[in-house]
């Protein structure tokens, strides 16, 4: 079965063209040379790898755990992890993909060990569709970026996606900010492809709903 | 089609995964409601804002510091060595 490229957000107004490809693209990731030189024990190689994705590890973890310490923990581990597991990496799928795939499992564990108030299990905070349901429908001018600094805008978008249970924070971080596809996020996650789809369109519409309190158009200032 | 209706097809709708007939109705629902329109547009720019965004500082210290850890207990483990040719070690990957 063809593994859909990911999605993108970006062209709603057109169908995505139907690019069918029967058979697997040869081309060569440059992660997969760095993969064999790391498996046969080469520390440059695998110190390479750390770098390019540890960024994206962290974050991962971070959004997902909300606890920077944490995150901080589960970046280690995830890096140590993969390489013990280096030889069951098969590269059916991206390096980072499966960086990303053992970060959620980490911060997931995380998640459930620390028990906060808020249910962590990936099936128990669906049913929620408080906020799902758009109320707000102001316009958003100018554009955030354009109102607020850099660290105010970081600062926004922390609180709102923190504010959201760790099913639909987990999908939208997955989907929409690593950018993974949604059977990438099904997978992932142990959710089927409609779980994952619904999920998403929660999370967008809640953290919708949310940022408009800061982004929405002021009505005094435009009349 | 309706407001509901409309929400149920946004997911696909974004990933440009609809067929052609729903497609039309979802253009043809967003030409005459002008709430579906700004949800649309503010749930885009919610997506675009999260994306563009470095919401969670990672300092060059915390990216060396983490590193080194990783490195030391990759070494600890006796399954790395350091490989004498080290020429075509590139400092980044792109
Ligand atoms: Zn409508």
């Amino acid at each position: 079965m063809a593994v859909q490229t990911s999605p993108i957000a970006d062209e709603p107004l057109e169908p995505v063209e139907e690019t069918v490809v029967t058979e697997p693209q040869a081309e060569i990731h440059p992660d997969v040379a760095l993969v064999e030189r790391a498996k046969a024990g080469d520390t440059a190689a695998f110190e390479q790898l750390v770098r390019q994705y540890e960024r994206q590890i962290f974050r991962t973890a971070q959004h997902i755990t909300q606890n920077r310490e944490d995150a901080e923990d589960i970046t280690q581990d995830v890096f140590f992890k993969a390489f013990q597991k280096l030889d069951q990496f098969q590269g059916n799928s991206k390096f980072s993909t499966w960086l990303v795939r053992i970060a959620v499992n980490e911060s997931l564990m995380r998640l459930r060990k620390r028990k906060t108030s808020k249910t962590v299990s990936m099936d128990q905070d669906v049913e929620t569709d408080e906020g799902s349901i758009p109320r707000d429908f102001a316009e958003w001018r100018p554009n955030p970026e354009q109102n607020y600094s850099q660290s105010e805008l970081a600062e926004i978008l922390r609180k709102t996606i923190a504010g959201l249970p760790p099913g639909f924070r987990t999908v939208f971080t997955l989907r929409d900010i690593e950018n993974l596809s949604t059977e990438e996020t099904a997978a992932a996650l142990g959710l089927s492809v409609p779980a994952v789809k619904s999920r998403l369109l929660r999370a967008r519409l809640q953290l919708r709903e949310r940022l408009s309190r800061y982004f929405r158009q002021n009505k005094e200032a435009s009349k | 089609m309706n407001c509901t209706d409309f929400l149920a097809k946004l997911t696909d709708y974004f990933d440009g995964q609809i067929d052609p007939a729903l497609l039309a109705e979802v253009k043809a629902h967003l030409g005459t409601c002008h709430h579906c329109e700004v949800v649309v547009d503010t749930t885009r720019k919610t997506i675009d804002v999260y994306r563009g965004a470095e919401s969670y500082e990672f300092p060059e210290e915390l990216s060396n510091r983490l590193r080194a850890a990783v490195m030391e207990r990759c070494r600890a483990s006796g399954k790395l060595r350091d490989i004498a040719v080290k020429s075509s070690c590139e400092p980044t990957g792109k």
